[in-house]
């Protein structure tokens, strides 16, 4: 059927701004990636690909940063999906009560993070902390800790935020997928006696797989996106210890003005994103079973 | 049974203490504070804190900052997105293909990508410290997932809806606003709640292009108090909860609506 020429009229304010506040600074960053701009003077030079050299070579501080998002993705990913997974099974079936802990569960996440980066500096603050003040309480005082003012465990600190922060969103998405899977698949595994782990074996887990899928690949993302949260707890400190790409990118060019060198850095995560979204997608699509 | 319904409360408490801290920290004095952290107010209930926060700062000023901020921006993306979900749907060749490919691509940009060009180029267009400007941004920025979620929706409609009202001599104007909007509510209603929550939230853009008080939303005010206030928790948490109110409470009305925004926005990356 012949659609009238006005349909283009739609497009028009959205590609416009799209292309203008993002697409246009988008493909700007991979130029200025080979120049050393500093964001202020309107000269600059091409150097090559001398920045994408020192990203790789000689910037230690990178190096560490790069170490630091994968350790914070790794806690994340993993006791997140957990804990969501595990609490998701909990409060499957809908009845007053897991209604209500579903909502309870989720609230966090409207939170902003600096709301939450306020609260979780408080309870991990060295003296103040009810962190350090209920180990006392019970006993446990060599477990005292400068929780974000010590380099060796502030980012494993930051990660159990992030988690307190998003995983009851995780949680809902593994709920609306549990809930998806027919009733009659458990009824046919009971009278066939299939025990408990046996039926979560065969039934859940594979048609569960493309929450999980989603879950994952969601909480990756979120957490090399996490730029506010470590912006504002701990700024990437102590000595770089919770520097993760984000904040560093930000640091290099709001703090140093090498805006030249920072697009480079930026190039290089999207890069990084890139993969990990499409690796994601490919298993996504793997994944999908049906009975 | 009982391990399950141990872990249950252990999590409601791991929510619910922190917040209550929170409530009661923002009704104490400092030095209560230090004396007891924990401990109940021993004043009773007492909102001296909130008075204090809207003398010393331009609290209602950021509040309303964020509230016109938030506003244009929800309704702005949302109207600019179905637009364009609805060329997309109807057009269904290769430039509509083309520009569905063209803005899902755009979830995939990290924004720190494109930051830095953007600050230059709010600065030469004179957008810096100004509600438009973020207004402007925030739109181009959540288009890409807003378009997203409405194009998968309305995809999902019966073409015959829109042919049949071509048939009887509709336009695509009148098609889009009395048949494909209203038919898409769900997945408006979805998409809103998780612009909301984004845009109300939000900290980079204010944080890169806001310097100026008058122009300052919630989030970046709040995280400028910690230099002001440091370590004065009382003063950081009554800011967390004026901050934070709208949000709770259009959460406690509108629970099943938010959890449905935000799982849609979870699909995407």
């Amino acid at each position: 059927m012949k659609i009238s020429k006005s349909i283009y009229f739609f497009f028009l304010p959205g590609v416009l701004l799209y292309a203008i506040f993002f697409i246009y600074p988008t493909i700007s960053a991979l130029f200025y990636s080979f120049t050393d701009w500093d964001g202020l003077s309107s000269s600059f030079q091409f150097v090559g690909i001398d920045n994408y050299e020192r990203a790789f070579t000689g910037d230690t501080i990178f190096r560490k940063t790069i170490g630091n998002n994968l350790k914070f993705m790794l806690v994340v990913v993993v006791f997140q999906t957990l804990v969501a997974l595990a609490f998701a099974l909990i409060v499957l079936k809908n009845t007053k009560t897991t209604i209500f802990l579903r909502a309870l569960y989720f609230f966090p996440t409207i939170l902003s993070s600096v709301s939450v980066a306020f609260i979780w500096s408080f309870i991990y603050d060295p003296s103040l902390g009810i962190l350090n003040q209920t180990l006392e309480l019970v006993g446990l005082d060599f477990l005292r800790q400068n929780w974000l003012g010590n380099a060796n465990i502030a980012i494993y600190s930051l990660a159990i935020t992030q988690i307190w922060f998003h995983a009851g969103q995780m949680l809902i998405i593994f709920v609306a997928g549990l809930q998806a899977i027919p009733e009659d698949l458990y009824e046919v595994a009971k009278i066939e006696g299939a025990t408990k782990w046996q039926t979560f074996r065969k039934v859940t887990w594979p048609l569960l797989a493309p929450s999980a899928t989603i879950v994952v690949a969601y909480t990756t993302i979120q957490s090399f996106k996490a730029f506010d949260l470590v912006f504002a707890m701990t700024g990437g400190g102590p000595n770089n210890s919770t520097q993760i790409v984000a904040t560093y990118i930000f640091d290099i060019a709001f703090r140093s003005y090498q805006f030249g060198y920072a697009s480079s850095i930026s190039v290089i995560f999207m890069v990084i994103i890139a993969i990990i979204t499409f690796l994601q997608f490919k298993a996504l699509r793997s994944d999908r079973i049906s009975y | 049974m009982f391990f399950r319904r141990f872990s249950l409360l252990i999590y409601a408490l791991l929510i619910l203490v922190p917040l209550l801290i929170v409530i009661l920290t923002s009704m104490k004095t400092l030095q209560e504070t230090f004396r007891s952290p924990l401990g109940f107010p021993e004043g009773g209930l007492q909102f001296e804190n909130y008075t204090a926060i809207f003398q010393e700062q331009t609290m209602a000023g950021y509040f309303i900052n964020s509230t016109i901020v938030t506003l244009f921006s929800v309704s702005l993306t949302l109207f600019f997105a179905s637009m364009i979900a609805y060329g997309i749907t109807r057009l269904n060749n290769w430039i509509g293909n083309f520009l569905f490919i063209l803005f899902t691509l755009g979830m995939m940009v990290p924004a720190q990508v494109s930051m830095i060009p953007l600050y230059s180029l709010m600065l030469n267009l004179g957008l810096t410290n100004s509600l438009l400007g973020l207004i402007l941004v925030n739109i181009s920025t959540t288009l890409p997932i807003a378009v997203f979620i409405l194009t998968g929706f309305m995809k999902t409609l019966p073409r015959e809806l829109f042919e049949a009202s071509t048939i009887d001599g509709a336009g695509n104007w009148k098609i889009y606003t009395k048949v494909a909007m209203p038919l898409s509510l769900p997945s408006l209603s979805a998409t809103a709640i998780f612009l909301f929550v984004m845009h109300w939230n939000d900290l980079l853009y204010p944080l890169l292009f806001i310097t100026d008080n008058a122009y300052k939303t919630l989030p970046l005010a709040l995280l400028e108090f910690q230099g002001e206030y440091s370590t004065n928790y009382p003063m950081l948490f009554t800011g967390v909860i004026i901050a934070s109110a709208p949000m709770v409470i259009a959460y406690v009305f509108l629970q099943r609506y938010f959890v449905a925004g935000m799982t849609a926005g979870a699909v995407k990356g």
